[in-house]
């Protein structure tokens, strides 16, 4: 009896130890799951979903005080890849937070720019380059599309302009014919299922 | 004499010394439709009024425009640099002015318009100043060598585009096993390789040579179908005159797409490039029959990639044949060379009728990668039949010549489902169209895969420019983090030199205030004013203020008090 409470007790002991150790040596430093969820997130950085940011956004939705339909630039792939990831139901997007557009970057008027440096400051991701009372320009490459510097302008210089389709950017399009031949992609669907 | 045979241990050869030759999965016999056209001489198209060159005409990084309009250029000067390590130059094909560097419709598949150099030619198709000709290429170092290939713009003229010089100088660690010298045409109407191989054999060889000079393998395989029975006897003639070592010329059957870089691998050793991989992986490399003669004009007469041969064909051509075309030329001027369209002419393809595209004018100009111009009829090329469901026969996969599934692509590809597509090893499809030809349902299959290529490789920038803009985003939180409390820092600082009753600091302000009321004094003193210390003064001290008085003023005139 007393053997087996003394085995059992230092068992326990030494596991805890083994245990306390453990949770030293290999402690994860951040939420994995917030992690997983920003790298779903576009990264726009434009606070439609009232959140000062994609990774704030992440951890609203880790910690549920978020639904995963506010983000307007993700727009219904995002959606899908968030309701995969955390085993939901997708849903639309929430209109309150705005309607999903193709991605556009914004573009300085530099003979109308006074340099007044507040879409400097607006910028999430540092793609404005300007001084004080120098002409401000868009690094193009950088930009998000995230329209913040829009509203700040006092002299209303900044336009969002879609990003136009090159040679570069083309994609194939998918053949249209599932819809020339009627019930054939219903029909090729169901083999397939 | 065998450059790799004294100096490794001996292996397993690449390849039979008997030229037993393999067999790779399916592939298609198709009717060729070269005879005519390949029985007559290349012809020179000339030089037509203007040149459209665009600047991006390979794989790759488009180039940077050196030129503004009104220039005067001449053949051979380099108009665009190359932008990156993927990235070729663009030469002037013919002398005159550059009259405009705009967006104008180039050959592909989206009719969408690229920017481009316009050239108005001068008629005289002068050369520039080139820098010397080497001397002999045997004396240069490969590097220079190489470098050579890239100034003169020369990247894989087989059809896919892809910078010479980046591919060889991708080694394998064990050196180069096979050098493959691709005479084997990509597609059926296509004979221009065939052609070049006849009537330039010794450009072709020479450029082997160099070729085999830089890489240095221990075997080269000239290949060639068994459609060109006289180009196969010119370079056979011309390797055996020259005792051309370990230098071979080998025919390979015509089986479409033979002329695939994997396929003709797989055909000449048994080996498979692995998925994802590059030939030199395995130790080979392919070359077009085209690059060859290329790097020939490169090194050994300094002349840039300005020209190439072209097969203008389809029965939309008059007098199809094939053509010596200034880079920039425009279809339509090709096809008139030609003699013009015939009345039936349907549609313009660049490229064979496999894996060629439409283009939706023929103002779009030859580029590098231009190997045919097909104008074909309705009756030649019919509209595909009605699209049916898919009835999982089975016949694209018993054709395809990867070994692909290309049914299970079909499906994931549609569905949008692409990394289920990517573990079908999508990538490894080279969109050759033989699951399309074969499908009894008229089903569009390389389109699906094209559309799911695209769409993989959008995802994947899209997610770099997202990584990127997130690390943006934090460093400049974290920036303004430190701003905020490098400032809070300073004001905090600040406030406590002010308020508080620290010793240190009380006597250090003290003491300025002595210094100061110090100087105040000496300066009054040195301007002579009367001390204010004179109330109630003793008797005694008057007295003696009195005698000091009037011996100040025997000596001086009174001042002004």
């Amino acid at each position: 009896m007393l053997t087996a409470l003394l085995t059992l007790g230092i068992l326990a002991a030494l596991i805890g130890l083994i245990l306390g150790y453990a949770a030293i040596r290999f402690r994860v430093e951040s939420d994995p799951i917030v992690d997983q969820i920003d790298a779903l997130l576009p990264q726009t950085q434009c606070g439609q979903c009232t959140f000062p940011g994609c990774r704030p956004y992440a951890e609203a939705i880790a910690a549920g005080e978020a639904d995963i339909n506010q983000c307007p630039p993700g727009g219904e792939s995002t959606i899908q890849a968030l309701a995969d990831l955390l085993g939901r139901d997708p849903k639309p997007l929430n209109p309150e937070h705005g309607a999903h557009a193709e991605k556009s970057v914004a573009i300085i008027h530099e003979e109308l720019c006074i340099g007044c440096t507040l879409c400097i400051q607006a910028c999430p991701v540092d793609a404005i380059l300007g001084a004080p009372k120098q002409m401000h320009t868009v690094i193009a490459a950088e930009c998000t599309g995230c329209k913040l510097c829009v509203a700040p302008c006092p002299v209303e210089c900044i336009d969002m302009v879609p990003v136009l389709q090159t040679t570069g950017n083309w994609i194939w399009p998918l053949p249209v014919v599932d819809s020339l031949v009627p019930g054939a992609g219903k029909l090729a669907g169901g083999a397939h299922g | 004499m065998n450059p790799g045979s004294d100096t490794t241990p001996v292996r397993e050869d690449i390849i039979d010394p008997r030229d037993q030759l393999h067999r790779f999965h399916g592939g298609l016999v198709l009717p060729g439709h070269r005879e005519a056209v390949a029985s007559r001489p290349v012809q020179a198209a000339g030089i037509p009024p203007r040149l459209v060159l665009p600047l991006k005409q390979h794989i790759g990084e488009a180039a940077e425009c050196l030129v503004r309009p009104g220039d005067r250029v001449s053949k051979g000067q380099m108009i665009a640099a190359p932008r990156g390590a993927i990235s070729m130059p663009v030469h002037a094909s013919s002398s005159g002015t550059v009259i405009a560097v705009e967006a104008r419709p180039v050959p592909h598949p989206s009719g969408l318009m690229a920017p481009c150099i316009v050239i108005e030619t001068d008629g005289r198709d002068e050369w520039g100043q080139a820098s010397a000709p080497l001397a002999d290429y045997r004396e240069v170092p490969v590097g220079r060598l190489l470098e050579r290939i890239r100034e003169s713009g020369i990247v894989g003229l087989g059809g896919a585009g892809f910078p010479t010089q980046v591919k060889l100088a991708h080694r394998s660690p064990d050196g180069i096993d096979l050098l493959v010298i691709n005479g084997v045409e990509c597609e059926p109407y296509i004979c221009c390789d065939d052609r070049l191989m006849r009537e330039r054999t010794g450009e072709v060889l020479e450029g082997v040579r160099i070729l085999q000079h830089i890489l240095k393998p221990r075997h080269c395989i000239i290949a060639i179908e068994d459609h060109m029975p006289e180009a196969e006897a010119a370079m056979r003639a011309a390797v055996g005159a020259a005792a051309a070592g370990n230098l071979r010329v080998v025919r390979v059957p015509e089986i479409y797409p033979t002329g695939g870089e994997r396929q003709l691998i797989k055909v000449l050793t048994g080996r498979e490039v692995p998925s994802q991989g590059f030939p030199a992986d395995i130790g080979i490399i392919c070359q077009n029959v085209g690059t060859a003669a290329a790097v020939y004009q490169a090194v050994v007469h300094n002349r840039p990639l300005v020209s190439r041969l072209v097969t203008v064909t389809g029965a939309g051509v008059r007098e199809p044949r094939n053509l010596e075309l200034l880079l920039g030329t425009s279809f339509r001027h090709a096809v008139e060379t030609c003699g013009g369209y015939s009345s039936e002419v349907d549609r313009l393809l660049m490229g064979g009728p496999m894996m060629g595209f439409a283009v939706t004018t023929d103002e779009v100009p030859v580029i590098k990668t231009t190997n045919c111009i097909l104008a074909v009829t309705r009756e030649e090329m019919p509209p595909s039949g009605d699209l049916l469901p898919c009835i999982r026969c089975g016949k694209c996969t018993a054709v395809c010549p990867a070994d692909l599934l290309p049914q299970q692509l079909y499906w994931h590809a549609r569905s949008g489902n692409l990394d289920a597509a990517q573990d079908y090893n999508l990538f490894d499809c080279i969109e050759c169209g033989c699951c399309a030809t074969v499908c009894p349902s008229h089903i569009p299959l390389v389109q699906y895969y094209r559309h799911a290529k695209a769409e993989i490789w959008t995802q994947e920038k899209q997610k770099k420019a997202a990584d990127i803009a997130r690390r943006r985003h934090e460093a400049r939180i974290a920036r303004l983090e430190r701003v905020r409390q490098e400032r809070s820092g300073r004001l905090a600082e600040r406030k406590k030199s002010l308020s508080g009753p620290a010793d240190q600091a009380t006597d250090a302000k003290q003491a300025v205030i002595q210094a100061a009321l110090e100087r105040v004094r000496k300066k009054k003193e040195e301007a002579g004013q009367a001390p204010k210390n004179m109330d109630n003064l003793t008797p005694e001290q008057e007295r003696l203020i009195r005698e000091i008085d009037a011996r100040r003023s025997q000596k001086d005139p009174p001042t002004e008090h």
